[in-house]
């Protein structure tokens, strides 16, 4: 068999593909002969980090994945879970960190863009997006530029595209300097019966390709993602893709008619390492092999070689495997679009992935070992080193008031108004809960009364200091959250961001973060259906804070019973649910340490999963009673910033009893685990009050009441009143000063 | 009363105008699509939100020029009512319907937020559902709502009565000029407003006071 190739593979040309050495003699032990210059291509695009998974499939492979409700778990363009009457959510987070930092608005941009494309592949028209967003120090020099950019590119998108951001998460952090982390889900709707997958079927049918066309951006940018960045990185822009919302919406309606007349027999987006890899995913799925002619790939830069239209990443296109007999109709609906639409190979029985160009065979290699046969690592790794607690008597004081105000007005808690109004929040009309909250929640299409609520967590300073819990405490907060709108959380998404795993403690960081991750989904029947793995997140050799990013859907039975974080009324009763008793203990790693006092010392907080779930699913069947009026749960700052936020988001007042002779630092400011804030409808010396104490009690759940909402003032035990305007005003206002400074 | 919404590629609160006129008129409008031969007989047509081609040129040049709205400004002179909201205000500026222009925001950024609105005029079809001078509640989604036009246009539609809607309180949210939110042409069968009364139109969206709008063109009851 000869092959053209015009380009020598010299040593130097397969590191400069992210391949070592061992994995290079791996590919000439594979094919018994040397690649051709596309195939070298198309080898290191399947077996990159980025594409294979290949540091940290040994540990994913010990996540729950399955449940009662999962219809499909993780190896599929996004997770499908059935939420009744025939319909499902699907859904995924994907990070693009790498690109969002080398070009913000594109990097973003085209973040969402693929998050989108993985969710309506499958058949599912988004109704709702997130994005978790994490920044280095306010005060770096690149910091703003980057927010600007990403939260630019994550609205421009998105908001074109018409799907409204629901919630998310915005946070610094000076372990981000020289990496920010960009981290969008999207989340759609479809019925259970037509749900479309990857898996190619049938030998000789047609290979189709539709979309956008096929330009030079984005050549090798899952093998940048892969690597670390050193002072080179300027010149990795043009590795970025650039993305068109307009395309991708016009994709969108294209392919769900096309969906709907039912044409398709597979489908496939192209994402990282775009048409190679779609094609070899739905030829290997399939036990099918796939020829490609790329004559016959519609092209928007002249003189383009195989190898560049292999590794193009250009944006909005995918590749689908049709019935012939519905070619003529499944081409109809893409000229009525206005998108390309082009016969460009077919299915063989010889599970062979060729590539023809220009008459001749530039790539002829073994379709199923291209995927299965991709190098898989068991790391070397070490076990994390956990800080030492904090002594007993360790409680730097300040006054309570004036921390509350600075906590509530600084860059950790403040609001994100400045970001989330360049969202479009309330496209589709369904969005019952909007970005601010604790969880955005939407109305589902089709349904009298169902809701959908969604959240993404992940506490980085804790997963530093302990993986093991922070990768539990990152579940048990996204659960939380879904918990505290009513939901009954469904099923997760991990987007897993680490630096370089071919370092002992980062892979150690890795392995323990996801055995907490897998501890809490089973311990709250809360499977992982989808996600994403980030590594390499390092520069000039230092690497971000571990980040294993949780994004939830939980159902709402009847989205009316949802309740919000707000104090919706005066003189009612405020319950605190869930211990300990001294209402706060833990300050290692809180964030009243880290900026009041510039302190990252202490263990991170443990999460008692028994009581977690035994809490929750408290407060849940409280908030379906009708009795809860408003609930909040607690995480950074305490209970003392969960009250201010409840006041805050009411425009209400409260007044809280302090547990006398107990630190009221500890008592506002401890980041203890697994509790909510209720305030209820009901009257604080009644039978009902004492009834649902007298069921805590039984339960063996910590609830006890702590004060009454009212007044214009948030008065914390003795500390001075602070008024709600006041704590307003510092929350409103650290966004907009930083941003316009 | 019957109406249709025109859809062109890019458009995406083309379903949200759908659901608000069926909700409250209890019919489904006719959807025309931009490349139809010809818009239904109707009494109201609607051009929704969004993001016609992208916003590629200039917000709603290129939906302007098309074959499509030669039939719309035709309808528009025999009188039938026309809406375009967000976009599709953008749209009939740029197609010559309704005068001024419409710059990016201020801020330079797109703003999705709540504001408030005075209802200015009360005397033409599109907001005689409303008190002259009630206050009320809408929602904004744009990066180019920034109304402007000069002296002589400006006085013109001040003194003919044709702002339909301010902003209202302190809630400009673009820079409009005179805090111009919406307006009609010289024979007050032509709104644009940017804001979105179609998401305001029942609980689930946190209130109702875009009904009105409705309701008058579809005489129904708000």
């Amino acid at each position: 068999m000869t092959l053209r190739n015009d380009i020598e593979i010299t040593p130097q040309l397969v590191a400069d593909h992210g391949l070592k050495p061992d994995e290079y003699q791996k590919i000439l032990d594979l094919i018994g002969r040397e690649p051709t210059y596309t195939e070298l291509g198309i080898f290191s695009a399947m077996w990159n980090e980025h594409c294979s998974y290949k540091s940290s499939k040994k540990w994913l492979r010990t996540l729950p994945t399955t449940g009662p409700r999962v219809i499909q778990g993780p190896g599929e363009n996004a997770g499908v879970v059935d939420i009744g009457d025939g319909q499902a959510v699907v859904f995924k987070m994907e990070s693009h960190n790498h690109p969002s930092f080398i070009e913000p608005y594109q990097g973003a941009a085209t973040g969402v863009g693929g998050i989108l494309r993985d969710v309506f592949t499958m058949g599912a028209r988004p109704v709702a997006a997130m994005n978790a967003l994490r920044f280095g120090a306010p005060e770096h020099e690149k910091t703003k530029h980057l927010v600007h950019g990403v939260v630019a590119g994550v609205g421009g998108y998105g908001n074109s595209f018409g799907v409204p951001t629901v919630a998310g998460e915005v946070e610094f952090d000076a372990r981000y300097n020289g990496n920010n982390l960009v981290n969008a889900f999207a989340a759609g709707l479809a019925d259970t019966d037509k749900i479309f997958y990857s898996k190619a079927e049938g030998v000789g049918l047609p290979v189709v390709y539709l979309g956008a066309k096929t330009g030079r951006d984005g050549v090798g940018g899952a093998t940048m993602a892969s690597a670390e960045f050193g002072d080179d990185i300027e010149e990795k822009r043009p590795t970025v893709q650039v993305g068109d919302p307009f395309t991708e919406k016009r994709l969108l309606e294209a392919c769900l008619e096309l969906m709907a007349t039912g044409a398709v027999i597979a489908i496939q987006d192209m994402g990282a390492a775009g048409l190679t890899c779609s094609a070899v995913e739905m030829g290997a799925k399939g036990d099918l092999g796939i020829e490609l002619n790329l004559d016959k790939v519609p092209v928007r830069e002249e003189h383009m070689t195989a190898y560049e239209m292999m590794l193009s990443e250009s944006q909005e296109r995918m590749l689908m495997v049709l019935h012939p007999e519905k070619e003529p109709e499944a081409r109809a609906v893409f000229e009525k679009w206005e998108l390309d639409f082009a016969t460009v190979g077919k299915t063989t029985d010889d599970l062979r992935f060729r590539v023809l160009w220009q008459g001749e065979e530039v790539a002829n290699l073994p379709i199923k070992e291209l995927g299965d046969e991709a190098p898989e690592y068991d790391r070397p790794w070490v076990e994390p080193k956990i800080p030492a607690a904090l002594a007993a008597d360790d409680v730097p004081q300040m006054d309570v008031a004036e921390a509350l105000l600075k906590l509530v007005g600084g860059h950790q808690c403040s609001s994100r108004r400045w970001v989330y109004e360049q969202y479009d929040t309330m496209i589709q009309g369904n969005s019952v809960q909007r970005p601010g909250g604790d969880a955005g929640v939407i109305r589902v299409l089709g349904h009298d009364s169902k809701g959908l609520a969604f959240t993404s967590d992940v506490n980085p300073r804790y997963c530093e200091a302990n993986p093991y819990e922070g990768g539990k405490q990152a579940v048990a907060e996204c659960w939380r959250n879904l918990t505290a709108t009513g939901a009954e959380p469904l099923a997760a998404t991990d987007n897993l961001n680490f630096g370089n795993p071919e370092r002992p403690e980062i892979m150690g960081q890795l392995v323990k973060a996801v055995g907490g991750i897998g501890d809490a989904c089973r311990a709250l029947d809360f499977p992982i259906v989808s996600g994403n793995v980030s590594l390499y997140n390092e520069t000039n050799g230092r690497g971000i804070l571990p980040t294993p990013t949780i994004g939830g859907v939980g159902l709402l039975p009847d989205w009316q019973k949802s309740v919000r974080i707000g104090f919706v009324a005066e003189g009612q009763p405020i319950l605190l649910i869930g211990g300990p008793a001294e209402r706060g203990s833990h300050l290692g790693q809180s964030i009243y340490l880290r900026d009041l006092f510039d302190r990252r010392d202490g263990d991170a907080p443990h999460v008692d999963l028994a009581a977690e779930r035994k809490t929750g699913d408290f407060v849940r069947k409280l908030i379906r009673s009708g009795a809860v009026t408003a609930c909040h749960d607690l995480s950074d700052g305490g209970l003392g910033v969960g009250l201010a936020e409840m006041a805050i988001s009411g425009g209400i007042g409260a007044t809280v009893v302090d547990i006398e002779g107990y630190d009221p630092i500890l008592q506002y400011f401890g980041e203890d685990q697994g509790r909510y804030l209720v305030t209820l409808n009901l009257d604080p010396q009644g039978d009902e009050i004492t009834a649902l104490f007298d069921q805590a009690k039984v339960l063996g759940i910590y609830a006890t009441w702590i004060g009454s909402t009212g007044g214009a003032d948030l008065v914390l035990g003795h500390a001075k009143p602070v008024s709600v305007s006041a704590l307003t005003q510092a929350h409103e206002s650290w966004f907009p000063n930083y941003m316009s400074a | 009363m019957k109406a249709a919404v025109i859809v062109f590629p890019g458009l995406n609160r083309d379903r949200d105008m759908i659901a608000a006129l069926t909700k409250i008129g209890g019919v489904a409008p006719a959807v025309v699509w931009h490349q139809d031969a010809d818009i239904p007989d109707v009494d109201l047509i609607v051009i929704p939100g969004g993001f016609s081609y992208g916003d590629y040129l200039r917000c709603g040049a290129i939906a302007a020029r098309s074959p499509m709205m030669d039939k719309v400004r035709e309808r528009a002179a025999k009188g039938t009512k026309v809406l375009g909201v967000c976009n599709g205000f953008q749209i009939l500026i740029e197609a010559g319907l309704l005068p001024g222009a419409l710059m990016r925001n201020t801020s330079l950024k797109f703003v999705c937020r709540e504001v408030k609105l005075e209802v200015t005029n009360t005397d033409n079809a599109f907001t005689s559902g409303y008190a002259k001078g009630q206050i009320i509640r809408c929602p904004v989604a744009h990066h180019d709502g920034n109304y402007f036009a000069d002296a002589e246009t400006l006085a013109a539609l001040e003194g003919d009565g044709r702002v339909a809607f301010r902003y209202a309180a302190g809630t400009n949210p673009n820079g409009s000029i005179n805090n111009i939110a919406g307006i009609l042409n010289a024979e007050k069968n032509v709104l644009g407003l940017m804001p979105h009364p179609e998401n305001l139109i029942e609980t689930a969206h946190g209130g109702i006071d875009g009904r009105a709008l409705f309701a008058a063109l579809l005489d129904k009851a708000a």
